[in-house]
């Protein structure tokens, strides 16, 4: 517990729509270790990008948090105003990756410049607080863009600079955004769906890019995905989350091959692996403006009991870093 | 860019044909429609021939067409003076009206819509948009009126008609402000000024109206775009993603509308130049047809659609110019 | 009866709504209404511009007539302008973007380029050229104003020809056997139908103003028909003492082309939530 970079403690958030509030995360737990790369997987819907703006502390307007905590480096987000949470958390300790590569990038301003501003207010060597932006940090920072653009693996990073968005591929975009959100070295780097919106050829690359990158740095990585294979890639943990709750949380090796909950286990089982005809899980995911009572997959549990649809489960640890919500878990609790 | 340059012979070849199609080809009788209702028979059968418009059509387009090429829009049957000639000396006023227009209208534009998308729904974007609603459906002609009876009759603050009161300053642009300001003569600035302020104003509102609402919507969508969600994501101040990337957005966005704004602005200077007798093209426009003089009718009528080719090209080149996606 | 419950929610449109109706039933029993039904071509010397009064409720113009009156018949000429001049340049235009759009080759580049050429001069510009041509009267304000019009919806039809065309439900259409025709009319249109539904109505105030402006210049119907432009432009002479005379029209016209315009923008809203935030207005 004393090691968590991050944690987040039971947090429920709900949207204010046109058809109704909508419920879509229910007191969601989490936590991430230093240097640790952690996914967060489920199907859409199931509230994973909403906890990683969350975290971030971008929810639109109409969200409200209804209850929770996210502690961040010993302190409360939360608790921080707006104008706190973004000009000291993010961009510094806390950086983003987007999945959108192409229209995250202002198309009327070349890459250097985007990458300036960004260390202008962000660079690590800044000082708090001035709004200076001496000759001497210019040049360093340009060296440590130059550098990083080159771990990123990009070719002739001085004239990349002088680019336009709109004049780089797909994947090279993305590589200058991990530089990017590499940069203020950062303890914590939220990625979502970083690589969906790629060409399956390169999105391999890009994760283990990533991954290494990360690593080297002593940078925690939390990325969203809807790809279990993705997040068997390169993570060290995974966190499945469905309809607004997370369900389990385990090391990769464990999550694939000892799985505790039940829905893990029909999502393992789903994936289309050699077989010869496709097994899905039948029904089909809550609308979160009605959502069931309880473990909001307990309608649809082959496990399911009466306590189920009553009581939400709380979260119980079943091994090392092993944690689960379930009444009925396929393993026994330690 | 060279593919918009291509597109602007044939445009005009395609208004000629236009121009050629309405006045020789739609009226039963061309030649009685040139020379008016009441003329003699000798006298159209006169103009027929003088004009060749008994030869076959394709004939008649190849002598109008020559006769454009070569500068000559006709001979103004009020005035005896070629059109052409008459078109050029009144460019000048309706530009000056124009351009001070599309200032007016930009300057108090584009700041309004700005604040109306950043306070969206709020009591200032409701104001706004009453506002520019009543602004946009407000008949200019009439606007022109209402605001020459209040300032002018009523609260005699202002003139009634007219571009100065005596002559204007000796012309090096054909601007009255501009040439007065190059001879240092202040009293004619002044004057002009005060010629200039109401159909200046009649035009500028329901251009402001416009040019509000295409700003509002440009930063309404700037602002839910991933760019500056990702700014926001990554502790951009607020204020530098405002000013640096929403705000040049949305004036290149203006830019674009500069062309529709432009073309309004010469169809409200027909009327608002009647109304007061600013000596502009519109004012030309409105005797002509009083007089039912058809040359000079049909010359404005080409003269002013090239023109407005010419203008939406050069807004067309400056955009291209802004925006790195169109280099 | 979700979309009825949406229409009432917004006061815009209901106002738009509101508007229209009456100017609809201001045409339609104009007869009833008006206090002088004769003023439409009868005049009374001996009334000149009065004021507006309890006998002449908006005053009276130069010939003697009660201005409410031909106000109120000047409202059946408002409409079948705009309504007229609106519908033909939607009858011919639509079909032509729908044909040009759904076809490629030479035809659809020449109907655009011949739009384009019309769209590059102002329509009031070219309206004065063709009414001038055909001479003051009401059918040829009509002619006049569709002459103008159609490029605009040719234009904009074939621009939403085109992007549908590449959706998969046209390749299903067409893959099932579907003749152009069927396609283009059972398939396409509807998917655009909303749209056209929205600019029309915002398009009737443009053309109000157009045929009112064409009125002011001398262009429109003759007098003594009441036309809202003509009456303001006989006004000039009597300004500023007969203030009356300017007004009454005028305030007509804005409150027409206010209520089309909210009507307009309201079923937008209602409509078309997609374009509900985008780049043409709110």
């Amino acid at each position: 517990m004393g090691t968590d970079l991050l944690r987040v403690e039971e947090l429920s958030v709900t949207f204010g729509t046109e058809g109704g509030v909508a419920q879509v995360l229910d007191q969601v737990s989490l936590s991430l270790q230093l240097g640790e790369i952690m996914g967060l997987v489920g199907e859409s819907g199931c509230g994973k990008t909403t906890l990683a703006r969350a975290i971030l502390g971008v929810l639109p307007a109409n969200a409200t948090i209804r209850q929770g905590r996210i502690i961040f480096g010993g302190e409360d987000l939360l608790a921080l105003t707006p104008e706190e949470a973004g000009s000291r958390i993010r961009g510094r300790a806390m950086t983003f990756v987007p999945q959108d590569p192409v229209g995250s990038f202002s198309p009327l301003f070349t890459i250097g410049d985007q990458i300036a501003e960004l260390m202008r207010w962000k660079s690590p060597d800044r000082e708090a607080d001035t709004r200076a932006y001496s000759r001497s940090r210019r040049r360093s920072d340009l060296a440590r863009t130059l550098a990083m653009l080159r771990a990123v693996q990009l070719p002739d990073p001085p004239q990349l600079l002088r680019r336009y968005p709109h004049e780089l591929s797909g994947g090279q975009r993305q590589r200058v955004m991990i530089a990017m959100a590499l940069l203020p070295e950062p303890k914590l780097v939220i990625a979502d769906e970083p690589t969906t919106a790629l060409d399956v050829t390169i999105q391999a690359q890009i994760l283990k890019l990533l991954r290494t990158l990360a690593t080297e740095s002593g940078a925690s990585v939390l990325f969203t995905t809807h790809d279990l294979g993705t997040a068997w890639e390169i993570c060290d943990r995974i966190t499945v989350m469905y309809a607004g709750q997370e369900a389990e949380t385990a090391g990769v090796a464990p999550f694939f091959e000892r799985p505790a909950h039940p829905y893990t286990r029909l999502l393992l089982d789903s994936l289309p692996t050699g077989r010869t005809s496709l097994q899905g899980i039948p029904g089909s995911v809550p609308s979160p403006f009605a959502p069931p009572p309880g473990c909001r997959f307990n309608p649809r549990c082959p496990r399911a009991t009466g306590v189920c649809a009553e009581v939400h489960p709380a979260e119980a640890e079943i091994g090392p870093g092993h944690a689960i919500r379930c009444h009925h878990p396929l393993l026994a609790a330690s | 860019m060279a593919r918009r340059l291509v597109w602007v012979p044939p445009t005009l070849f395609g208004l000629l044909l236009l121009v050629f199609t309405v006045s020789h080809i739609i009226p039963a009788d061309p030649a009685r429609v040139i020379a008016g209702e009441n003329a003699p028979a000798e006298q159209v059968e006169a103009l027929r021939q003088r004009f060749g418009l008994d030869r076959p059509l394709p004939e008649q387009f190849l002598r109008y067409a020559m006769d454009v090429a070569t500068g000559s829009l006709g001979v103004s049957l009020y005035t005896q003076r070629p059109v052409l000639d008459d078109l050029l000396a009144r460019l000048p006023a309706t530009f000056e009206l124009a351009l001070y227009a599309i200032l007016i209208s930009i300057l108090a534009g584009v700041p309004l819509g700005v604040v109306a998308a950043l306070r969206r729904n709020g009591w200032i974007d409701q104001v706004i948009r009453v506002v520019t609603v009543t602004g946009l459906a407000i008949a200019a002609f009439w606007l022109a009126i209402l605001l020459q009876l209040l300032f002018s009759m009523k609260l005699d603050l202002l003139p009634v008609q007219g571009r100065s009161a005596g002559w204007g300053p000796e012309p090096i642009t054909g601007f009255y402000t501009i040439d007065a300001l190059l001879r240092g003569d202040f009293e004619t600035l002044g004057d002009s000024l005060r010629y200039l302020a109401l159909p200046t104003l009649t035009l500028a509102i329901p251009a402001t109206a416009t040019i509000v609402r295409f700003t509002r919507a440009g930063v309404l969508n700037v602002m839910s775009s991933n760019a500056v969600f990702y700014q926001a994501a990554m502790g951009i101040p607020r204020t530098v993603v405002i000013w640096k990337y929403i705000l040049r957005s949305a004036l290149i966005g203006t830019l674009t509308q500069i062309g529709l704004v432009f073309g309004n602005l010469l169809a409200g200077a027909v009327v608002v130049e009647t109304v007061f007798a600013w000596p502009g093209l519109g004012l030309f426009a409105y005797n002509s047809i009083l007089q039912s003089d058809y040359n000079a009718i049909m010359g404005f009528t080409l003269f002013t659609g090239a023109v407005f080719i010419g203008v939406n090209l050069l807004v067309d080149i400056a955009q291209s110019l802004l925006d790195p996606r169109d280099r | 009866m979700k979309t009825l419950r949406r229409i009432l929610r917004d006061r815009a449109l209901v106002a738009g709504l509101v508007i229209i109706s009456l100017l609809v039933l201001a045409a339609v029993f104009a007869g009833t209404l008006a206090t002088f039904p004769g003023d439409v071509t009868g005049f009374d010397p001996g009334a000149r511009l009065e004021p507006p009064g309890p006998v002449y409720y908006l005053g009276t113009d130069r010939m003697g007539a009660d201005l409410y009156s031909r106000l109120l018949f000047g409202a059946r000429l408002t409409i079948m302008v705009a309504v007229l001049a609106t519908a033909v340049a939607v009858l011919i235009g639509v079909p032509m973007g729908l044909v040009a759009g759904y076809h490629r080759g030479w035809f659809s580049d020449l109907l655009m380029r011949v739009s384009d050429v019309f769209l590059a001069i102002p329509q009031i510009v070219l309206a004065i050229a063709i009414a001038q041509t055909l001479g003051p009267a009401i059918q040829n304000v009509i002619l006049a104003l569709s002459a103008t019009y159609w490029p605009f919806w040719a234009r904009l039809v074939y621009a939403e020809t085109r992007s549908q065309r590449n959706e998969t439900y046209v390749e299903a259409a067409v893959a099932m056997g579907a003749s152009p025709f069927r396609v283009m009319v059972l398939h396409i249109l509807p998917n655009i139908a909303s749209s056209i539904i929205v600019r029309t109505t915002i398009g009737m105030g443009g053309t109000i103003l157009a045929a009112a402006a064409l009125g002011f210049l001398g262009l429109g119907a003759p007098p003594p028909a009441p036309e809202w432009g003509r009456m303001i432009a006989e006004s000039r002479e009597y300004l500023p003492q007969a203030w009356w005379y300017a007004t009454a029209p005028g305030i007509a016209i804005l409150l027409v082309v206010i209520g089309f315009n909210l009507l307009g923008d309201g079923l937008r809203d209602v409509l078309d939530p997609r374009i509900r935030r985008g780049a043409d207005g709110n």
